[in-house]
């Protein structure tokens, strides 16, 4: 026995001590408190995605009697009917947001039939009237924002080419795609959008290398749909490209280059949802709104954009706010030259259609 | 302005990735030679080229100094690193265990002290334009070259001078080759891998710095892709030889721009598959270059990899 | 360590000691067995106590929430046991391998291939009754993985390339197929945003265990451990393959087909892997998709270290980090700490469990000559490991 290993017992024999200190105790809630409970797929501080539902979490967290708690990382495996149960069994939640898309099905659906006192909403728009009627979507028209970044992007593009980085190829992403690119035409119909998917929702350096292979493709004005749009923002910024924004605002990250973004405003859902609740109603099972809502918003002009294109930009905002603005109209084609719509024909902002987007319009260099 | 290059943008792209992704994989490779030169495998890299990354990340935004971050980035990966030597030192303790231990260590403790780092702005590591000569845009961007890269460049020359030309050198081959051999020279054995050890998590750490100061150039937790893993597997078809490990790691880098690159010029089916080109080239040329009678050329005999 | 173990085994064989003296070896070496991983464990907690403390938070406060959130209840015992089921497949596949002193690390790739295999064989066999379909659908998934981890097996018996490296690299290039063939050719084009293959239906579903509330695979997985803890303790094979672990040379001397066992043990844990896959699509979600990655692979590493390649051991250390990663979300919300902080104090764990390998045989307690011979001369003062 060496002096090492005697140590070595001592620091044995007291951690046993210690786990003798851990003893169950109860938790007292103040009656009468509403418990909302955030679920989060990745880190709240992603500059992206989850910051925005965070956000608008943490803006609720001053409200008098309601109570925030909040989970991040929370796989979309059975392990998040877990922090439902969880949040509802030892916290005494009864009002929840899962607000991943993979959340929904089938672990929302199974806990919303276990639980049907508790609510749950689900950001992502895919309830249906055959679900139950204690869960509930809300989801914004943030394809309207990609409109007016397109817009931005037209005016401050010189190649006439702009680039998107795109995480997966799914409807909520080819939307935006769609809408970014006919933003862009009405101002300059010639204008083209390269498209990169890099196949994972967070991935840094690809997103970054999809960004460079942009811009060395002549692309001058950057924007994507990732998770968390850090690293795009600062690369193209770096490369000397315009970028815009989306999920929330990344100006800090690029001051100069930075034009508008895209963002979601959730605070207003989530305000409605509790106030139904404290008042004693189930709240809405779905919420569906653009920038005429206030669930979407743009982030301030950057000193990239010009006078006209605020005003270009500002004048179809002001058309937007009017509420049932259609981005896809016809007569549009894909790239793949089908028709889409023919003259006359639109799905305006509340189109069932829009959900099952499977194609880049004209214009667009990519394939779904 | 920007002239279709067609094709050549691919070859353009591959070689400006290969220059921007190539550094963390250099010197993890390079850091990973060394440990396991002296008869140890460090598979923590992974970690401490995470905890890199936030060191280098955090100590820069309160800094404002890139270099401070560089320093702690290296100063943290030889703290994992003399913690990997010591525990490993302690009799049958196994290093390829310690060392995945040390990937989830590293990573949770970076993970969890990186939160507030997340959301500030670092200064970046400055880069050399070599690319002043060129008129085109993409060429300038390609030879956009860091200066860590050149630094990871020029110390694959200098370790694969110094293994065969410097006593330091010569000791840590001894001491890989046959712990008894080195023993009986009068070397002390623990103590050369402890060293090794630490000089390779620092080199890890210098990695990471790269990762978050230069390309992609920010802190969050996805930053690392599996790169000081895979340095790991580029160390062994580098056959332990720095000068390889510099050509591995561009090829490997290079192969990851591969997949971008095809979609900016219109090859967009199947991207996946491209994504996964670095993994399938490497599993080739280590299929290709192994010999089923286990005696890899130029492995060191103490590896417990090769035993 | 395996390789240790294994001879030591074998240079005690020929001695033929006592059978008194048997039995106090074996309960020596048993209660040397829990005794040294359970005082690592609390190690490892308190250091883990010392570095919450050093961030201003309280270790008690932890250390009662890891209880409430993971053990305390039979809330958070099932919660606990769902998470563990995945994880014992996963670690078998690692520790199999490591018997033959292979590591493994890319069983991620067995559990996702597994999974859709499992989804894909669904479509084909709708037309036989499910009792008869999941089987087929299970043995659909046990074949991809055995296919996958065997081939690691196989290039490193038959072409000498290291099993971490190319396992690791293979899952890499499982998940890159995977995700290619969901979202390409065997997507379901009604899954809009979350790309998945066809559903198996409801018919092919497993429900939960009665009583438990926890899908089968828990319960398969216990049996899988048992299976493999028979299989390389009690069998000739088994005894084969750890010698062929302990010495190549020696085994290949004794004639043993060094490489079929590899081959055969490697593809029995890539088999065992893929299950986890097929109850993640035949109990959990239905289809496949690209939550199969979830990181189980990953963490069955850790399971695997943790319990020392012992199949038996696997079930209650998947059972302890089940109920470690059940509390991680009441970690998050009551004491406002990150979600790593459950990757902190694994990593420490694992840190610990592993060091205090060196301190097998250390001790004059567990040694059973102690206990057979001087019982009456007065006794040394042994240390006493208290935990």
């Amino acid at each position: 026995m060496t002096a090492r290993s005697f140590s070595r017992r001592h620091l044995l024999a007291g951690a046993g001590a210690l786990s003798l200190a851990a003893l169950p105790s109860g938790r007292a809630r103040a009656a009468g408190a509403l418990t909302v409970g955030f679920i989060y797929v990745g880190p709240k501080d992603d500059y992206g995605y989850n910051q925005a539902h965070a956000q608008a979490a943490k803006a609720l967290k001053g409200m008098p009697g309601l109570e925030v708690i909040e989970e991040e990382r929370v796989p979309e495996t059975n392990a998040v009917e877990k922090t439902m149960e969880s949040m509802i069994n030892l916290d005494g939640a009864t009002l929840l947001f899962p607000t991943s898309f993979g959340y929904y099905s089938p672990y929302l659906l199974t806990q919303a039939k276990k639980n049907p006192k508790i609510q749950f909403r689900h950001c992502g728009g895919l309830w249906t009237e055959k679900d139950p009627k204690n869960a509930g979507s809300y989801f914004g028209y943030i394809a309207q924002g990609q409109y007016l970044n397109g817009i931005v992007a037209a005016h401050a593009s010189k190649s006439k080419k702009i680039g998107f980085v795109g995480a997966k190829p799914i409807p909520q992403v080819l939307n935006n795609i769609n809408a970014f690119l006919l933003g862009a035409q009405s101002v300059e119909p010639s204008i083209t959008c390269q498209v990169i998917f890099t196949g994972e929702w967070s991935l840094a350096v690809k997103e970054a290398e999809a960004t460079n292979a942009l811009i060395d493709g002549g692309a001058d004005v950057i924007t994507c749909h990732v998770d968390s749009p850090k690293v795009v923002v600062e690369t193209a910024s770096r490369r000397g490209a315009f970028v815009c924004g989306y999920h929330v605002d990344q100006s800090p990250l690029a001051p100069q280059k930075y034009l508008t973004g895209a963002e979601w405003n959730w605070l207003p859902i989530y305000e409605d949802f509790i106030a139904a609740m404290q008042a004693g109603k189930g709240p809405q099972n779905f919420v569906r709104g653009g920038l005429a809502d206030g669930y979407v918003k743009m982030s301030p002009y950057g000193p990239g954009v010009s006078e006209v294109a605020r005003k270009n930009a500002d004048a179809v905002k002001a058309e937007m706010m009017k509420g049932g603005y259609a981005i896809i109209k016809g007569p549009l084609k894909d790239n793949t030259g089908k028709e889409i719509l023919a003259a006359g024909t639109a799905y305006p902002e509340k189109a069932a259609e829009l959900e099952s987007t499977r194609y880049l319009v004209a214009g667009v260099k990519g394939s779904v | 302005m920007s002239d279709d290059l067609g094709l050549w943008s691919v070859l353009l792209a591959v070689i400006g990735g290969a220059i921007r992704v190539s550094t963390p994989f250099l010197f993890v490779s390079l850091g990973e030679t060394i440990t396991e030169r002296s008869g140890r495998i460090n598979l923590g890299l992974e970690g401490i080229l995470v905890f890199g990354a936030m060191s280098a990340y955090g100590t820069a935004v309160l800094t404002n100094s890139p270099w401070a971050g560089v320093a702690v980035a290296a100063l943290s990966g030889a703290a994992f690193g003399l913690l990997h030597g010591f525990v490993c030192r302690l009799p049958r303790v196994n290093d390829v265990a310690v060392g995945i231990a040390l990937m989830l260590f590293g990573s949770g403790l970076a993970f969890f002290l990186g939160k507030p780092f997340i959301q500030p702005s670092a200064p970046p590591l400055p880069a050399i334009p070599l690319g002043f000569w060129s008129s085109l845009p993409q060429v300038r961007a390609a030879l956009q070259v860091n200066v860590l890269f050149l630094a990871g460049a020029f110390l694959s020359l200098v370790l694969w001078w110094a293994f065969r030309n410097t006593k330091a050198g010569l000791i840590v081959r001894v001491v890989g080759d046959s712990a008894d051999a080195a023993r009986a020279m009068g070397y002390d054995v623990d103590r050369v891998r402890l060293y090794a050890t630490a000089t390779g998590g620092a080199l890890a750490g210098i990695g990471g710095a790269y990762l978050s100061l230069s390309y992609p150039g920010s802190w969050n937790e996805g930053v690392s892709s599996g790169q000081g893993l895979m340095a790991v597997a580029l160390v062994i078809f580098a056959r332990w030889n720095p000068l390889a490990c510099f050509g591995a790691a561009l090829l490997f880098g290079g192969a990851g721009a591969l997949g971008p690159a095809l979609q900016s010029v219109g090859v967009s089916q199947g991207y996946y598959l491209y994504y996964a080109a670095p993994y399938v080239l490497t599993l080739a040329l280590l299929i290709a270059t192994s010999s089923p009678d286990r005696a890899l050329a130029g492995a060191p005999g103490e590896l417990s990899l090769s035993k | 360590m395996v390789a240790e173990a294994a001879l030591s085994e074998l240079s005690a064989a020929p001695a033929r000691p006592s059978r008194g003296l048997q039995v106090r070896a074996w309960l020596a070496r048993r209660s040397e067995a829990v005794a040294i991983p359970v005082a690592a464990a609390v190690t490892g907690f308190l250091l883990f106590g010392i570095f919450l403390a050093a961030q201003g938070k309280s270790p008690v406060q932890l250390a009662e929430l890891v209880w409430r959130g993971g053990f305390g209840s039979a809330f958070a015992l099932g919660n606990s046991l769902q998470r563990a089921a995945p994880l014992l497949f996963a670690a078998l596949c690692v520790a199999l391998p490591a018997r033959l002193g292979l590591v493994v690390i890319g069983g991620e790739g067995a559990i996702v291939l597994g999974g859709l295999a499992a989804a894909a064989a669904a479509q084909p066999l709708a037309i036989l009754p499910a009792p008869l379909a999941i089987p087929l659908m299970a043995c659909a998934a046990l074949l991809a993985g055995a296919v996958w981890i065997g081939a690691v097996g196989w290039l490193q018996a038959y072409r000498g390339v290291n099993a971490t490296i190319s396992s690791l690299l293979l899952s890499y290039i499982a998940i890159a197929i995977a995700t290619h063939l969901i979202e390409g050719p065997l997507r379901d084009p009604t899954s809009l945003n979350k790309p998945s293959t066809l559903p198996v239906g409801e018919a092919f579903m497993l429900g939960p265990m009665p009583g438990l509330g926890v899908h089968w695979g828990l319960g398969c997985g216990v049996i899988a451990c048992l299976v493999a803890y028979v299989l390389m303790d009690r069998t000739t094979l088994g005894f084969a393959a750890r010698m062929a672990g302990g010495n190549v040379r020696a085994a290949q001397i004794q004639g043993l087909p060094v490489g079929r066992l590899i081959v055969g043990f490697t593809a029995l844990g890539g088999a065992f892997a893929a299950l986890a896959g097929f109850f993640e699509v035949a109990a959990v979600q239905g289809t496949a998709n690209g939550t199969l990655a979830a990181g189980y692979g990953y963490t069955g590493i850790l399971v695997a270290f943790l319990a020392r390649q012992n199949p038996i051991a696997i079930v209650p250390v998947a059972f302890l980090l089940g109920g470690i990663e059940a509390s991680s979300g009441l970690i998050q919300r009551r004491m406002q700490l990150p979600d790593a902080t459950v990757l902190v104090l694994e990593g420490l764990l694992f840190l610990v469990v592993l060091a205090s390998e060196t301190l097998y045989g250390r001790f004059k307690l567990f040694s059973p000559h102690l206990w057979a011979a001087k019982r009456e001369t007065a006794p040394t003062p042994t240390p006493s490991v208290t935990a």
